[in-house]
């Protein structure tokens, strides 16, 4: 009888067990992105939603720096660094993978772009984030940009108003372990540690 | 400081109240609807009398939709300052809310998804009785008002035996409420700080600062709150049968009820009591809230990580937990099932209000992210296993050591058979509302 076996460098099955759904972390993907940032229309509490892409979710808002506040915007970027450095946790709401403050001149005038890759539907915890944004003193920054609300302390929709319309959707965007939240990574991570602590203590 | 005179009890008080009534009815013109209006206001007990014997056998609540306010003549300048998910309504955020499938607006009843829904007259009594008089005695009322007509109404009454408050699953209910700041109310240990009352009445500092920026004019919006209307359904028979199929013994069967809700039958978390029931835990105020999750039980091994009270009240593993606190009112309506009973085919349910300051932050958030985001808690493909959308598609993880366990294609308990949105405006506006000038 016949039995079925493995060749030792056969990875197939290493991959369906390692990934059975069908976002498939082993393999690469790019995802091309439509106009309007999303395939079909779905609706979220605020707007359209944006899908999930092999990069995750993400966001860049991008927006004209009012006239002679620049040095102020780039000198906040101390100050996130300052708050992370006290606070490790400080920004973790955000389900943040990496986060890129960019200010760029293409002629008229500067320009502040917000790029974040994170693991949740950005419209979903909208509020916690401008919650955040408030404690960490992010809106310091906002407040320098042109379409900022000037009743944003009592006035939430506005703020997100600005977000929403402030953001590029992507048209293209790429994973090289594609889907995988970041918990994931440093679950892995750990796993990781803890047989190499289960290896050093078997010495 | 707030104005208990002018805000109605609905969200402050809970007199006792063993029956209740809700009718729905819309306008077919403002001079019938402001004489209605005009002359029910007498009967809508503000904050400041609540618990007086006036309201103990009875509790009149009115509140109206957009279109409502618009049919009892409130001008376009002000009806455009209404938020937006207000102005749409429940039925147009569909697909926010997860009411989709069987839940859909097209499949609810008593006409609640129609734009001729203006208004609701909630009504609590101390019994069915008491309920009976006052339905006959507004059904007069009613019929003097040319111009305003029930589109449907539910009748509710509580389910015996009447120590405790259960729905018709068995749970022991209301045992997590949250505490208004000002209202001179204690919350229990474990049930976090007080909440400022601008995150439930508008015209008040919330949980982020200064007051938010209110509907136009001042005088109708202030102590004004909105109210998110739900039915649903319980499908009992289903649900029994779940428990059934999972579980060989009794034991075991609460168990799974258990776990699904994260608090035993009577009422017991999970997470103080994680290998059998406890009723005097269940029963006593002074400890059957005081749990966290994350620092008690991370892994989800009491509490499972989707279960119905760790979405619904994410306690320390959520941020911001006291901007999306809501305030939960209701009763259950349609005929027990008997115990061992055969599905009898009735509606049976729970019509609820949940009233907040913001629909789109604190209601569409706890229904569009909490109850029904698949990915919740870094979990894979799950839904509140209770008040989620279900259609047999969804999964439920309960972890255990030395593995977890998966149940795939969690059927659905629950169907929403409606539901609205509604602004519950103070006293003053009501007036302010019964004598509008008449628009061209």
């Amino acid at each position: 009888m016949a039995t079925a076996s493995v060749p030792k460098n056969d990875t197939s099955n290493i991959t369906a067990i390692a990934s059975p759904g069908e976002n498939d972390w082993t393999k690469p993907a790019a995802m091309a992105i439509p106009k309007e940032g999303y395939f079909t229309l779905e609706n979220g509490r605020y707007g359209p939603t944006f899908p999930k892409t092999p990069a995750c979710y993400g966001f860049s808002v991008v927006a004209k720096v009012k006239p002679g506040r620049e040095q102020v915007v780039r000198d906040y970027g101390k100050n996130i660094e300052e708050a992370v450095k006290s606070d490790p946790t400080v920004l973790k709401p955000l389900k943040l993978h990496y986060l890129r403050w960019v200010l760029f001149d293409v002629g008229s005038g500067p320009h502040f772009m917000y790029q974040g890759i994170f693991d949740t539907d950005f419209d979903k915890y909208l509020e916690d984030a401008v919650a955040l944004f408030i404690k960490t003193g992010i809106t310091t920054v906002f407040v320098n940009l042109e379409g900022w609300p000037d009743d944003w302390k009592t006035n939430l929709t506005a703020v997100i108003k600005f977000f929403r319309e402030h953001q590029c959707p992507s048209f293209l965007e790429y994973g090289e372990y594609p889907y995988v939240a970041a918990d994931e990574i440093k679950k892995a991570l750990k796993l990781k540690c803890a047989f190499s602590n289960m290896l050093d203590l078997m010495q | 400081m707030l104005e208990f005179d002018d805000i109605q009890h609905f969200l402050i008080a809970r007199p006792p109240a063993l029956a209740a009534r809700y009718e729905f009815l819309t306008f077919r013109h403002f001079e019938g609807a402001r004489r209605w209006l005009a002359g029910i206001i007498g009967k809508v007990g503000s904050a400041d009398i609540a618990g007086t014997s006036h309201l103990d056998s009875r509790w009149v609540t009115i509140a109206f939709t957009w279109s409502g306010l618009r049919a009892l003549g409130v001008n376009e300048m002000s009806l455009s300052t209404f938020p937006e998910e207000f102005r749409q309504g429940m039925a147009s955020r569909a697909g926010i809310l997860g009411t989709v499938g069987a839940n859909h607006p097209d499949h609810w009843v008593g006409s609640l998804n129609s734009p001729d829904l203006h208004a609701i007259v909630i009504l609590f009594a101390r019994d069915v009785a008491e309920r009976e008089r006052c339905r006959l005695e507004h059904q007069q009322y009613v019929l003097q008002c040319a111009g305003v007509e029930v589109l449907s109404s539910l009748d509710l009454e509580a389910i015996p035996p009447y120590e405790s408050v259960r729905e018709h699953f068995g749970y022991r209910d209301r045992l997590s409420q949250p505490v208004i700041e000002g209202t001179g109310a204690e919350p229990t240990p474990g049930s976090g700080p007080p909440i400022k009352a601008g995150e439930f009445f508008l015209g008040y500092p919330d949980e982020d600062g200064a007051p938010a920026k209110m509907p136009q004019p001042e005088i109708l919006s202030r102590n004004g709150s909105y109210v998110a209307y739900i039915r649903l359904e319980e499908h009992v028979g289903a649900f029994r049968e779940f428990l059934r199929e999972h579980g060989e013994t009794r034991d075991e069967q609460e168990l799974m009820a258990a776990k699904l809700m994260g608090r035993w039958r009577s009422g017991a978390p999970l997470v103080l009591s994680p290998d059998k029931d406890y009723p005097e835990l269940g029963v006593d105020p002074q400890r059957n809230n005081d749990f966290n999750f994350a620092a008690m039980d991370p892994h989800g091994y009491g509490c499972p990580l989707g279960a119905h009270i760790r979405r619904m009240n994410p306690r320390d593993t959520a941020v911001n937990m006291q901007r999306h606190k809501m305030i939960r009112r209701g009763g259950t309506y349609g005929p027990p099932l008997p115990e061992g009973a055969p599905d009898d085919g009735k509606e049976r349910g729970i019509a609820a209000f949940i009233g907040c300051a913001s629909l789109v932050r604190q209601f569409e958030f706890a229904m569009n992210v909490w109850a029904n985001d698949p990915t919740f808690h870094e979990l894979d493909n799950e839904r509140d296993p209770i008040f989620g959308t279900q259609d047999g598609t969804f999964d439920m993880s309960i972890p255990n050591r030395p593995i977890r366990r998966k149940i795939k294609g969690l059927p659905a308990f629950t169907t929403v058979r409606g539901g609205a949105y509604f602004f519950l405006p103070g006293i003053k506006a009501l007036r302010y509302l019964s004598t509008l000038p008449n628009v061209s």
